[in-house]
Parts: C-alpha cells; sequence; structure tokens
C-alpha cells in the first residue's frame, strides 16, 4: 500500500512491523483515507511523487516504525525526567538572582520619586559627564512620571540593572579565562553562537518548566542568558587585542600573571569591554519586554496588554517609553565608553 | 684592564618551527644553511651557534639587517624567548635553568628593556610609566613616584610627569621609555631598535643622551641597531649577524679597518670612517720623537675628522699622540689619509686568507 512497504519486506522486518501494528493507534493519513473511500487501491505512485522515507512515511509502511512527534515526545520525557534533579541542584544556586530581583523593585518601587529621580540623574552625569545627556534624561523620566508610567519605567530599570551587573560580574571573568585558554575558547564560542541566535522564546520554554513563574528569577535567568554574550566575547577580544609590544614589556619588568592581568591587560581592554556591557545593557532591555511573557513586570507588561488588548494607545506610548530608555542608558554608555577611549589614545 | 664578562652566550640556538629539536639534529648532522632548512625543513633559523661576551659596563651592539635575529637574540637574555639549544651565563649561573621566581627577581631587579614602539602603557601617566618597575616590585607610589620623577628630568622631560603618552611626540614617548629603564636601577639595559622609530635628528640626540649618561652610570648595554654608523657610534664591542650567524666581533675599530666577510665590507663601503676610526687605531706606537717635526698635539680618542680639522687638509704634518698626559705614538697625517680609503684597501686581506 505504501510505498516503503516493500523495503521492510526485503530487509525481512515484516514480522517486526506486523507487531507495531496493533499498537499503532496514530491518525490514518489522509492518502490512506482516500484509498479506503475509493475503495481501490492507490496505483503505485510514479517516481515523481515518491515521498521523502521521513519517520511518518515509514510509519505508515510499518507500524512499528515511530512517528516523529515520538521523538519531541522522547526530548521532552527526557527533560521531564531530569528536571526534579536539575532544579533541585539550580534552585539553590539562582535563588540570590530572585533575592536581588526582588531588593532591586522593591528599592525602586518605594524610593520616592522625587528622591530617585534625582539620583538617577546624577548617577548619569557621573557616569557620561555630559550635562545635555542629564537634560534629556530629566525630561524624560518627567515625561514617564507625568504619563503615569513612571513605575513600570522604574521596574524596567530596576531588572535591567540587576541583570546587566550580573552579566557584567560573571562575564568578565568568563571573558578572562577564555582570552588565557585558546582550547576553552574553542569550547565556550559554540555556546556564545547558540546563545545569541536561540530566538528568544525558546529559552523561556524549559525555564518554565525548571521553575516557577510566579519566581523573579525565571526571567532573570532568560534575560542574563541572552544578554551575557557581548560582555564575555568582547573581554575575550578586547584582552587577545592587547598590544604586544606592552604585554612584552610588561613580561620584561618582570610582572606576574595577576600584575599582568590587572596592570595592563584588563585596563587596555576596557574600551572593548565597555562597549560589550554597552551592547549587554541593550540587550537585556530588549529581553525585559519579551520576559514579559513570564511576569517579567515593567514596560514590556504594557506592550502585552497593547497587543493582548488591541490597545493601540498603551501598546504605543509603552513602546516609545522603551525606545526612550534605550536612548538613554545607550547615549550614557557611550559616553562613558568615548570617555575611558580617550584616555587611552594612542 | 679588560672589563669582566657580565653575560657569557654560549653555542645559543633557536629554531622556529613545530620540531625545533629535531630540525636542530638535521642542522648539525647535514651542516645546512638558513635557506635549505626553510626548504627541506620547514623550520626557520633563528640563531645559530651565537657565543658572545657581553662585558660590565660597556656598550655592546649587535648589528645586522631585518630579520638576521637580533630581536631573537637579545630575547633570549632576558629569556622572552626560550632556546633550543646553548646556555646563557649571567653573574655565573645559566639563566635558562633558572625558575620562574628566580627569572622574575633578575627581570625585575637585574634587567631592563627599552623597546622599538616604546611600549609605554597607554592608561598610566609618564610618571607611573617611567616608575613601572618599582611599582612591580611593590614600592609604594610615595617613593617610586618621586625616583622616576628625578630620572625624567634626568633625560629633560622635567614637567611632563602627568602628562599621558599619547600627548608626547615619538623622541619623547622613547626618552620615557629610558626613564623606565633607568628607573629600574637595573645594571644591565637591553635596548631592541630603541632610535629605530625616530627620525634623525632626533636620534642623534638620544645617542648623545645615551653616550652622556653610560659615561655617568656604566650600565651593561646590550644595544640592537641595523644602522651602521649608530652602531659604529655607540659601540665598545660590535657583533654583527647575517641570517642568525655572528659573522664578525670585534672593537669597531678593528671591524673597520679589518672586515672578515665581503658582507661587510659591503656595509662599510660608504661609512664616513673619518669620523668613525680614533687616532689611536691609525697612529705609530713610538717613542722617537727625536728628529720628527711635530706640528701639534692631539689625544688618541680623537676621531680622524677632528685632525684633519685641525691640520686644515695639510697632509704632510705629524702629530704628537698623548693619552691624557702620557705620550703614545705618533700620528702621520699621510697614514692617516691611507686609512681612510675603504673598501679596497682591505680587500687583499680578505682575498689572502
Ligand atoms: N615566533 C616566530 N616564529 C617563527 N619565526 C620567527 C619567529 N620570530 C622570529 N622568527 C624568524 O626569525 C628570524 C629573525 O627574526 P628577528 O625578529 O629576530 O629579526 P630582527 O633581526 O630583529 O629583524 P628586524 O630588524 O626586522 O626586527 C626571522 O627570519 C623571523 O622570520
Ligand atoms: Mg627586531
Amino acid at each position: 500500500m505504501s510505498t516503503y512497504e516493500s523495503v521492510f519486506s526485503i530487509l525481512g522486518l515484516e514480522a517486526w512491523c506486523e507487531s507495531g501494528t496493533k499498537e499503532s493507534s496514530g491518525p490514518v493519513s489522509m492518502a490512506d483515507l482516500l484509498a479506503q473511500n475509493a475503495g481501490t487501491d492507490v496505483p503505485p505512485p510514479s517516481i515523481w511523487e515518491l515521498p521523502f522515507p521521513s519517520m511518518d512515511t515509514l510509519h505508515e509502511a510499518c507500524g512499528a516504525f515511530p512517528q516523529s512527534r515520538a521523538l519531541t515526545k522522547g526530548i521532552e520525557n527526557g527533560f521531564l525526567s531530569i528536571k526534579d534533579g536539575l532544579s533541585f541542584v539550580l534552585d539553590p544556586l539562582t535563588q540570590p538572582l530572585s533575592w536581588f530581583l526582588e531588593a532591586a523593585l522593591w528599592l525602586f518601587e518605594t524610593t520616592p520619586w522625587w528622591l530617585m529621580i534625582p539620583v538617577l540623574l546624577v548617577v548619569v552625569l557621573l557616569v557620561s559627564r555630559s550635562v545635555k545627556l542629564v537634560v534629556f534624561v530629566a525630561a524624560s523620566l518627567l515625561m514617564f512620571a507625568f504619563i503615569d508610567y513612571y513605575s513600570f519605567a522604574a521596574q524596567t530599570l530596576a531588572v535591567i540593572f540587576v541583570c546587566a551587573a550580573l552579566c557584567v560580574v560573571l562575564g568578565v571573568p568568563i571573558g578572562i579565562a577564555m582570552s588565557r585558554s585558546d582550547r576553552l575558547q574553542a569550547g565556550v564560542i559554540p555556546i556564545l553562537d547558540m546563545l545569541q541566535t536561540l530566538p528568544a522564546f525558546v529559552y523561556l520554554i524549559p525555564l518554565i518548566f525548571l521553575f516557577s513563574v510566579t519566581e523573579p528569577k525565571l526571567y532573570g535567568i532568560a534575560i542574563i542568558l541572552y544578554a551575557i554574550v557581548p560582555v564575555v566575547r568582547l573581554t575575550d577580544l578586547g584582552i587577545r587585542l592587547v598590544d604586544r609590544d606592552v604585554i612584552e614589556a610588561a613580561d620584561a619588568f618582570g610582572m606576574t600573571d595577576h600584575q599582568k592581568l590587572w596592570k595592563v591587560q584588563v585596563p587596555l581592554a576596557l574600551p572593548n569591554i565597555m562597549a560589550g556591557v554597552n551592547q549587554t545593557i541593550m540587550m537585556s532591555l530588549s529581553m525585559v519586554v519579551i520576559a514579559s511573557l513570564v511576569s517579567a513586570p515593567g514596560l514590556g507588561v504594557l506592550v502585552l496588554r497593547g497587543i493582548r488588548n488591541l490597545e493601540l494607545g498603551v501598546g504605543l506610548v509603552s513602546g516609545l517609553g522603551i525606545v526612550v530608555l534605550a536612548v538613554i542608558l545607550d547615549r550614557t554608555t557611550k559616553l562613558a565608553l568615548a570617555r575611558i577611549s580617550a584616555g587611552q589614545d594612542r | 684592564m679588560e672589563a669582566p664578562t657580565k653575560i657569557e652566550i654560549r653555542n645559543l640556538y633557536k629554531i622556529f618551527g613545530p620540531d625545533p629539536r629535531r630540525a636542530l639534529e638535521a642542522l648539525r648532522n647535514e651542516g645546512l644553511g638558513k635557506p635549505e632548512l626553510l626548504e627541506k625543513h620547514n623550520h626557520v633559523l633563528g640563531l645559530e651557534d651565537i657565543n658572545v661576551d657581553v662585558k660590565a659596563g660597556k656598550i655592546t651592539v649587535i648589528m645586522g639587517l631585518s630579520g638576521s635575529g637580533k630581536s631573537t637574540l637579545i630575547r633570549h637574555v632576558n629569556r622572552l624567548i626560550d632556546p633550543t639549544a646553548g646556555e646563557i651565563i649571567f653573574d655565573g649561573s645559566d639563566i635558562l635553568k633558572c625558575s620562574t621566581e628566580e627569572l622574575r627577581r633578575i627581570r625585575r631587579e637585574q634587567m631592563s628593556m627599552v623597546f622599538q614602539k616604546f611600549a609605554l602603557l597607554p592608561h598610566k601617566t609618564i610618571a607611573e610609566n617611567a616608575a613601572l618597575a618599582l611599582d612591580v616590585r611593590g614600592i609604594p607610589r610615595a617613593e617610586h613616584i618621586p625616583a622616576a620623577e628625578k630620572w625624567l628630568d634626568r633625560v629633560g622631560l622635567q614637567g611632563y610627569g602627568d602628562s599621558y603618552p599619547h600627548q608626547l611626540s615619538g623622541g619623547m614617548q622613547q626618552r620615557v621609555g629610558i626613564a623606565r629603564a633607568l628607573t629600574s636601577n637595573a645594571d644591565i639595559m637591553l635596548m631592541d631598535e630603541a632610535y629605530s622609530a625616530l627620525d634623525p635628528l632626533i636620534r642623534t640626540d638620544m645617542q648623545d643622551l645615551l653616550l652622556e649618561l653610560q659615561q655617568e652610570l656604566q650600565k651593561t648595554i646590550l644595544f640592537i641597531t641595523h644602522d651602521l654608523d649608530e652602531a659604529l657610534k655607540l659601540a665598545d664591542h660590535l657583533v654583527i649577524l647575517k641570517d642568525g650567524r655572528v659573522i664578525q666581533q670585534d672593537e669597531p675599530q678593528t671591524i673597520l679597518l679589518e672586515p672578515s666577510d665581503p658582507y661587510i665590507v659591503d656595509f662599510i663601503s660608504d661609512i664616513n670612517r673619518a669620523r668613525v676610526l680614533r687616532v689611536r687605531t691609525v697612529m705609530e706606537k713610538t717613542d722617537a720623537t727625536d728628529g720628527v717635526n711635530i706640528a701639534g698635539e692631539i689625544d688618541q680618542e680623537e676621531n680622524l675628522e677632528s685632525v684633519i680639522a685641525m691640520a686644515q687638509g695639510d697632509t704632510r704634518k705629524t702629530y704628537l699622540v698623548k693619552d691624557g698626559s702620557e705620550e703614545v705614538g705618533i700620528l702621520r697625517m699621510e697614514a692617516l689619509i691611507k686609512s681612510l680609503v675603504p673598501t679596497e684597501a682591505s680587500e687583499d686581506g680578505i682575498r689572502s686568507q
């Protein structure tokens, strides 16, 4: 009946196939139904219609052969079976992330606006040393407050601060380690590539199984996994790009590896590391919006509301708010970066 | 009178490639040269059987064209590069057998280095750069910055301590490089083409600065250059390197008068000999000065150029040569003129060998 039946009979596997047929409860294919209705055997298909021997096609020919959904099902079962062990290990390890996020959110929410806004402005001034930018940030924050989006923007900022800071704390050492070992670099780069290319939503699926949706660390992990990539990459690259001659001078004057790292390599790689931090912050921002699907607070929630309830205005205003936040974060870190690079101009 | 040897380089070999030991065997057994080694065994011959004595308190210059192995050689002295075979005896012990700890101590306290591309730390001030060696040793800032400022003054950079390297010209940056080496207070200074990136006028200045400092400090200096004029000006001992091999080493005066290799003859053919050759090299050692018509007195360390200027071109004059106050010989202007004729005069020497 099916094209590949003969293959199985040639291979002498008919008995095995028979044994499977009884259990097979998969839906009958459309072609079979049509053939049954017509009451005639389907004429052997021409070579032009030869179906690809996919799992489903082979299943048709031989009942014992697994269908393709068995594959996805298998992966799912596999994951579920290790899930408990995995979350037993990961849960306590990642618990501090929840605490940090809760603390930051609490801090940003409970600090009164008349204190929070000046503090943020001072931070921007210290980092960027640009009065123009401070004026822009002041105007944006007051605008957020005026249109009652302030608390959402503050939540978004709180999440970004925590996640970006953790990305730097974890990512810089990883980058340093990679720059010192070619083997480690060769091993980590594919992981970074994967983290960067995997669609953002895909992270969320296994995370939902592992952690409860009510816990902040769920979205925290998603954001960190996504946003850590640039800071790791650029730390590694930055240290590898440090002038050979300067490294040689450090060796010639008898620096230890430790001195070399902190007195020469990291300072000279700083422009690149800062470029990585800038990108990490921008990627945290984009992920915090997506992560609102799994209860990340902030402007993303409003965007989601705009989509779900078709509230065009809310969606657009919060979308614009995210753009404004992006501009603020980008400008601030870029100015800091420019300052550092200018100091090292050769 | 001979100065003691500070660093002895013995039978040093360096071969670059995946299996340098095997290549070394081949090199020794088959007597290959640099091109053959590359062609047959795909290894680069960096250095071949180098033997050099570096005298304490003297300037030893290593000269050779690009790719002759100068940088490779100097980097063996502080072991930035490990050799394939050979030894480097420094104060009686082999540097190549040092532990990491000992090596680090030697690099911190006994050797300093000046680099062709300056290699200053761009994020540190000039004073911090000059103080690098002290900082590395853990000497607190309050002590190392004044020490650095002192040497910065000495190399002519007073008041630049708080600037950054990129604010200085190349010549000034190299002065910082020299101040950095001097601040470390090490006996030995390794200078890898320290002046090659500077323009000619500044270069002359820096050479004079080095000679002036050297008179005062008497460091053991290993200086690398590809410029013969520079080599002749600075060297107490000149080592000429070609394709990783030493082809002649001697006092510069001797190399100039008795080049042992056609390659060196080519090299020295268009040099201003009057400026390099000194009275002591061409004088007649005699105390029979009676009956000779002495036109004046000259010091034996004067170069011939200044004698010619003194004689105002008169080739019949004869001068009394002195070493301090002692009479050591006479210099006839005819002999002087003869010594100025380059290559051909020395060519018989090569042919007769
Ligand atoms: N790491 C290395 N791997 C392979 N070959 C090398 C390496 N370092 C140096 N060489 C080779 O060794 C030879 C000597 O190089 P070296 O840098 O010592 O020359 P140099 O005399 O300092 O030249 P330059 O005047 O250009 O600085 C060259 O042929 C070079 O190609
Ligand atoms: Mg070199």
